[in-house]
């Protein structure tokens, strides 16, 4: 039946501002972007957040997101995360961090910080090579995958095998809430939201370090149109990166929102 | 207050509790150890923030985020581990924030020794980051000084905006003399407009150290310039002794200015007429004062704890008006007192212009102990 009031059922999250994007057409950032905002919308911490950009494709994340934000060198998010967090204890802080950020110059500062159980959320955008620079070999890139800097494909013979983030950070007592998703379809998109709301719990919660690893297209560097880089991600991603919760508090798994 | 017994490391860590300190955060490292070990346990008593990090990078970002909230924040370290924080600083610099930073300087370079040296001048004084930015520094020569320059830090870095690193060399970190402690000051209650602390009823805010445009950047890098020569204007310091009719100069900093000290009296109770100036802030550096001391004297002569770091600062004040003659020890030697007075004598007896740069002719001394 057609009625003539129209109700908006999908609008801009009210945290996220309206300034368009610099990503590149069909990017899973601003999707990555959209997600957390709704979650904050949603949480209602606008107030009380406190985001932490790095170095990478979003280093101008702190440009959408309508609340404090800072940004960070390369890799150290978590570092500036934890001098936040630790003197604003009641504050939410998260970092959103690439790749090449978290998972290679910022190998020691992401240990740590969960070793420590730092009461902080990470948002890990794995899209298996470093975007900024012009898609260099990352240490999430795929045995086989051609880059700029690996352009026979990686050999892992002499370049190594890709680092397992989620699977890795999951070993630390200090973690409370360690999960793979993916950003490829709207099934997955709204599994991605879901774990991203529970990450926030989990700080919310005083739970200790969440982390939402995501698996997000580059289509500029990997060379393939939007459509194309998400059936990329499906199809030789996930095999390498499985969608999985690999740790979850006992108290967030029996949350129901 | 009276004054109490002790130890450099240590009254440095209770200075700055007293001076309000929020939080530390910092990375264990000879000869600076005993002020984490002292604020480990005093900081968390007081219900203040304490995190041992997991290396120099992580602390000093650590610092970073803190210092977005406003809070009274420092790290503190020695030579290597104040290598690593370099980026970090460069980054606070270009956020325009106010950090407080002990470096308790050991003999190098590399992993070097633990021994008392003035190795980092240069990479403090003159950057060691990244970009052109100007921290202050303050340098004491005893442990009362070591107490009242952590206390002044803080202040000066709110003012400022600025980086405020205290660098002194492991003896001073190390030995105990009577001096006399701050009283407690309140913690800070309201912070400043930049803060970034939630945007509670607010528009949000935003630190940052990336202009991507060059004009911005520009405009930001002449902004910290324009600050910087505030800061050169108001907050030079210096202590001067026998400068009045001195006829020869000398010149040192930190512990290496306190030796000198003994030398010279040393000197005047022969009858020469020597002074010493020693520069308390060798950022902003008592550029005129030397100068003055130039045109005045008939030589000057530069003791350091390195191989002649202030030694180039020193000559370009000095621009060729008097000869400047250089005695180093470098590599965690102390001078002693009666080394120093012999450069003393050296340079009294020697007159007029000398052939080649000091540092050359210093060296050629030296061979002895290669
Ligand atoms: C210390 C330092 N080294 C190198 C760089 C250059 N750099 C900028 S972004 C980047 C890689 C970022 O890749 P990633 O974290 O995967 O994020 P993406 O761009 O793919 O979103 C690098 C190496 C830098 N900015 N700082
Ligand atoms: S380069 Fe890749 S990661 Fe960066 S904005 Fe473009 S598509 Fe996204």
């Amino acid at each position: 039946m057609v009625t003539d009031t129209e109700i908006t059922v999908y609008h801009r999250p009210a945290t996220l501002t309206d300034l368009g994007t610099h990503y590149c057409p069909g990017c899973t950032h601003g999707i990555a972007h959209r997600l957390v905002a709704e979650v904050i919308d949603e949480m209602g911490l606008r107030e009380t957040t406190i985001g932490v950009a790095s170095v990478g494709c979003s280093v101008f994340a702190y440009n959408y997101f309508d609340f404090d934000f800072v940004q960070a060198p390369h890799g150290r998010a978590p570092a500036m995360a934890t001098g936040i967090k630790r003197v604003l204890s009641d504050r939410i802080v998260f970092t959103y961090q690439g790749d090449g950020d978290l998972a290679s110059i910022g190998m020691g500062e992401i240990v740590a910080a969960a070793g420590r159980g730092e009461n902080i959320t990470v948002i890990f955008i794995n899209n298996a090579n470093y975007g900024m620079t012009g898609g260099q070999m990352a240490p999430t890139t795929l045995p086989g995958m051609k880059t700029t800097s690996s352009p026979n494909g990686r050999d892992v013979e002499s370049q190594g095998y890709p680092i397992r983030t989620a699977e890795l950070l999951a070993t630390q007592e200090g973690a409370g809430y360690i999960v793979r998703r993916s950003l490829h379809d709207p099934k997955n998109i709204r599994l991605a939201k879901k774990a991203i709301r529970l990450a926030f719990e989990t700080q919310v919660r005083g739970l200790g370090f969440s982390l939402v690893e995501l698996l997000s297209s580059c289509p500029t560097n990997w060379g393939m149109d939007p459509v194309d880089a998400l059936r990329w991600i499906e199809q030789n991603m996930i095999p390498y990166f499985p969608i999985n919760d690999f740790k979850v508090h006992p108290v967030i798994a029996s949350l129901r929102i | 207050m009276v004054k109490e017994l002790l130890k450099g490391n240590i009254a440095i860590a209770e200075a700055a509790v007293r001076a309000g300190l929020q939080a530390y955060f910092g990375y264990p490292i000879t000869p600076q150890t005993e002020l984490l070990e002292y604020l480990s346990k005093r900081m968390p008593e007081l219900g203040r923030t304490f995190v041992q990090a997991e290396s120099e990078l992580g602390a000093i970002n650590m610092v970073y985020g803190a210092a977005c909230t406003g809070v009274r924040v420092m790290s503190s370290s020695s030579s290597p581990g104040i290598s690593l924080m370099m980026e970090g600083l460069s980054y606070i610099a270009g956020t325009e924030l106010p950090v407080v930073l002990i470096d308790v300087m050991r003999g190098g370079p590399g992993l070097g020794n633990i021994a008392p040296s003035q190795q980092d001048y240069n990479q403090i004084v003159h950057g060691g980051g990244h970009g052109d930015y100007y921290p202050i520094v303050l340098a004491p020569a005893n442990i009362q000084e070591a107490i009242d320059l952590t206390v002044l830090a803080f202040d000066l870095a709110e003012k400022y905006r600025s980086i405020v690193i205290v660098l002194l060399d492991g003896s001073l970190g190390q030995m105990m003399e009577p001096a006399e402690l701050p009283p407690m000051q309140p913690l800070r209650e309201s912070y400043p407009e930049w803060a970034t602390r939630g945007a509670i009823g607010r528009e949000r805010r935003i630190h940052t150290s990336i202009y991507l445009n060059p004009v911005e950047q520009e405009k930001t890098n002449l902004r910290i310039l324009q600050r910087w020569q505030e800061v050169k204007k108001n907050e030079v310091r210096y202590k001067s002794y026998f400068l009045e009719d001195a006829e020869y100069v000398v010149i040192g900093f930190g512990t290496a200015g306190r030796v000198a000290l003994s030398a010279v009296r040393a000197a005047r109770a022969e009858g020469n007429k020597v002074g010493l100036l020693r520069p308390v802030t060798l950022a902003p550096f008592p550029a005129q004062q030397i100068e003055a001391l130039a045109g005045s004297s008939k030589g000057i002569l530069v003791v350091e704890m390195n191989s002649g770091q202030m030694l180039d600062d020193v000559m370009a004040c000095v621009k060729g008006r008097t000869p400047v003659h250089f005695y180093g020890r470098p590599g965690g030697i102390v001078p002693l007192p009666d080394e120093v007075l012999v450069e003393i004598h050296r340079m009294t007896e020697k007159s007029g212009r000398l052939n080649g740069h000091p540092r050359d002719q210093w060296l050629e001394r030296m061979v002895q102990h290669i």
